[in-house]
C-alpha cells in the first residue's frame, strides 16, 4: 500500500460514516416526536452529509481515477463501504437515533478537532469548516441523554436498553490499521488512542449523570475496515442507490 | 368597534393581536392559517418519502432542505394562529381527530423521482400564486409569516423547475418520468385553487375583509397562463385537449378539472389521506414518551434551581 491508496482508503472511512449515518437520520425528516426537534434533527443530517459530500468529492481526486462523488455513493457494493458497523444500526426509538448519534458526535468532536491539524490540507480544512457544526451536534445529543436519563422511569428505561444494544458497536470507532499506521508516519491521520481515552472520559461521565449504568461487553463486534458489516447495510444501499443503478449514466 | 375595525380595512392597515376583531373574523384567521400550517407539515410527507432514494447527493441535500423549509413555514404558521388564542395542542388535536382540512394536493402519492421536481415546479408554483397575494393579507402576523415564506417557495419552484429540466433533457427514461409526472400532477395542481368562484362562498367573504385579495379563478387562470410556456421550454405536454390561446382575452383557455374528484379527495377519500393523516399520528402518538420526558426532566431542573 502507498501513501495514496492509505489517503484514499481513510478519506472514504470518514465519507461512509458521515453518508450511511445522515441516511439513517433523514427517515426521520417529518416524522420527529415534534416539530422543533424534526427540524433540529433534518439539520445535523443536512450537516453530516454535507461533511460527507466533500469528502468522498476528495476520495475521488485522491484516487484519480475520475470517480466523482455521485459514483462513489451510488456504485460502490456493501464490500466497498468502509463506515462503522454503528452508523448504520436501525433508527429503533428516538432514545436508540440520540444514544448512537450521541456515541458518534463525541468521537467526531475528539477526533476532527485532531484532524484539523493533519498534515493534508483538505482533510484539516474540512475538519476545521465542521468542528463548530459538531460543538452543537455533541450539546444537542448530550442534552438528550441527560433529559431521557432524567426524565421519566420510561424514558430511562428506553435509553438504558439503546445503550445497552449500542456498547457493543462504539470500540470499532478507535480501530487502526496499515492505512493508520502509514498515514499517522506521515503527519495526516489521526493517532485514535488519545481519541478513545478522551471519548472514554465524556460518554461514561454522561451517562453517570444521567444515571445509566455503563454496559460491561466482553467482545466488541469489529470488520467495517475490511468492508465486514452487519446485515443492515445492503438494504441501506438498496434503496439509496437503486435510482442511479437503473438509468445507469444519467444526470440529475 | 366594528366600525373603526372596517375604516381600518378600507386604508388598508394591518389588524394586530391587540386590535379589537369581529368573532368571524377571528374564526376565519384561525381556520385559515392552521390548515395552511398543517398543509405545511403533511406536506413533508409526499416529498419525504424520496429522501432516502434521491438519486445524487446534491439533490438529497436540496430536499432536505426544502422539506425542513416546509416544516419551518409550519412553525411560523403555528405560531401566528396561536396570536389569535389558540394553541398548538389544541389545532393539532383538530388535524390528528380529522376535523382540521389541509391541502388536498398532498393526499396524491409521490410515485416516481420525477414526482419530486413536478411538486416544486407546479405545486409550490401554485401556492406562491396564493401566498403572494397573502402578504398584503390584513391580518398582521399572518401577512409577515408569508413575506418570509414566499421567499423561501420561490425557490423550491426554481430548485423544482431545474430538477424537471434534468429529466426533461435528460436520456428518454428519464424525460418518459418526467411526462408521466406532468399527467399525473397538473389536474391536481389546478384544483389547488379551490372551487370555482361561483362555489367558493367562503371566499367572497375573505375578500371583503382583505384576507383574500384575488379570487380563485383569477389565481388560477395566472397560473396556468405562466406554466404554459416553461412546459413548452421543456419539451412536456400538458394534458389538456382544451388547452388553446384566446387571442381576445389575452389567455389561456383550458379544461375543466374533475371535481367530483376534487370532492372525494376533500371529504378524505383521495389515495393517500389514510395513509398522510396516519403517519402523523403515529409521530405525534410515538413522540409523547419524549415530550413527558423533556417536560419531567425540566421542572425537576427548576425545582432543583429553586432549591439551590
Ligand atoms: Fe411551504
Ligand atoms: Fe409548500
Ligand atoms: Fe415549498
Amino acid at each position: 500500500m502507498n501513501k495514496q491508496e492509505a489517503l484514499f482508503s481513510y478519506t472514504l472511512r470518514l465519507a461512509d460514516n458521515g453518508l450511511i449515518l445522515s441516511q439513517r437520520l433523514a427517515a426521520w425528516t417529518g416524522h420527529g416526536p415534534f416539530l422543533e426537534e424534526d427540524l433540529a434533527l433534518t439539520n445535523i443530517a443536512l450537516d453530516i452529509l454535507g461533511q460527507a459530500k466533500s469528502l468522498l468529492e476528495y476520495a475521488g481526486q485522491v484516487e484519480g481515477k475520475g470517480r466523482s462523488e455521485d459514483d462513489l455513493a451510488f456504485l460502490r457494493g456493501e464490500r466497498e463501504f468502509y463506515n462503522t458497523q454503528l452508523v448504520e444500526q436501525p433508527n429503533g426509538d428516538y432514545a436508540k437515533t440520540i444514544a448512537r448519534q450521541y456515541f458518534v458526535d463525541v468521537f467526531d468532536f475528539h477526533f476532527y478537532t485532531a484532524l484539523a491539524n493533519s498534515k493534508d490540507e483538505t482533510l484539516a480544512g474540512i475538519a476545521a469548516k465542521s468542528i463548530k457544526e459538531i460543538t452543537y451536534h455533541v450539546r444537542h445529543s448530550g442534552s438528550w441523554m441527560l433529559r431521557f436519563g432524567g426524565g421519566t422511569e420510561e424514558s430511562k428505561q428506553r435509553l438504558q436498553d439503546a445503550v445497552n444494544d449500542l456498547w457493543r458497536y462504539t470500540g470499532e470507532q478507535f480501530e487502526m490499521n496499515e492505512v493508520d499506521a502509514l498515514l499517522i508516519k506521515e503527519g495526516i491521520a489521526v493517532d485514535m488512542t488519545a481519541v478513545k481515552a478522551a471519548w472514554d472520559k465524556q460518554v461514561i461521565n454522561i451517562l453517570n449523570e444521567a444515571s445509566i449504568t455503563t454496559p460491561l461487553v466482553a467482545v466488541m463486534q469489529t470488520g467495517s475496515r475490511q468492508g465486514k458489516h452487519t446485515e443492515h447495510l445492503g438494504y441501506i444501499l438498496a434503496e439509496m442507490q437503486y435510482l442511479p443503478r437503473v438509468i445507469p449514466g444519467a444526470k440529475w | 368597534m366594528e366600525e373603526w375595525f372596517d375604516a381600518k380595512l378600507q386604508k388598508n392597515e394591518m389588524i394586530e393581536p391587540k386590535d379589537w376583531m369581529p368573532d368571524n373574523y377571528r374564526k376565519h384567521l384561525i381556520r385559515q392559517i392552521s390548515q395552511h400550517a398543517h398543509s405545511e407539515i403533511i406536506g413533508m410527507l409526499p416529498e419525504g418519502n424520496w429522501i432516502t432514494r434521491a438519486p445524487s447527493l446534491r439533490a438529497k441535500i436540496v430536499l432536505m432542505a426544502k422539506v425542513q423549509d416546509e416544516g419551518g413555514h409550519g412553525l411560523y404558521l403555528y405560531t401566528a394562529a396561536e396570536t389569535l388564542g389558540t394553541s398548538r395542542e389544541e389545532v393539532l388535536d383538530a388535524l390528528h381527530t380529522g376535523k382540521a382540512k389541509y391541502s388536498s394536493i398532498f393526499n396524491y402519492p409521490t410515485l416516481t423521482w420525477a414526482d419530486i421536481g413536478m411538486v416544486g415546479w407546479l405545486v409550490d408554483g401554485a401556492a406562491i400564486m396564493n401566498q403572494v397575494m397573502l402578504q398584503r393579507t390584513s391580518y398582521g402576523p399572518y401577512s409577515r409569516a408569508m413575506v418570509r415564506i414566499c421567499k423561501e417557495e420561490s425557490f423550491h419552484q426554481r430548485q423544482g423547475y431545474e430538477s424537471v429540466c434534468h429529466l426533461a433533457f435528460g436520456t428518454p427514461e428519464q424525460k418518459a418520468m418526467a411526462q408521466d409526472a406532468l399527467n399525473r400532477w397538473w389536474w391536481p395542481t389546478l384544483m389547488m385553487f379551490g372551487p370555482t368562484d361561483d362555489k367558493s362562498p367562503n371566499s367572497a367573504q375573505a375578500i371583503k375583509w382583505k384576507i383574500k385579495r384575488e379570487s380563485n379563478d383569477q389565481l388560477r387562470q395566472r397560473f396556468v397562463n405562466q406554466t404554459v410556456s416553461q412546459a413548452e421550454y421543456l419539451g412536456l405536454t400538458i394534458p389538456d385537449p382544451d388547452l388553446k390561446w384566446n387571442e381576445e382575452r389575452q389567455a389561456y383557455d383550458f379544461g375543466t378539472p374533475n371535481w367530483d374528484e376534487f370532492a372525494a379527495v376533500v371529504a378524505g377519500n383521495g389515495p393517500c389521506n389514510k395513509e398522510r393523516l396516519a403517519a402523523r399520528v403515529k409521530a405525534h402518538n410515538e413522540g409523547e414518551w419524549v415530550r413527558a420526558a423533556a417536560t419531567a426532566y425540566a421542572l425537576k431542573k427548576n425545582e432543583v434551581m429553586s432549591a439551590a
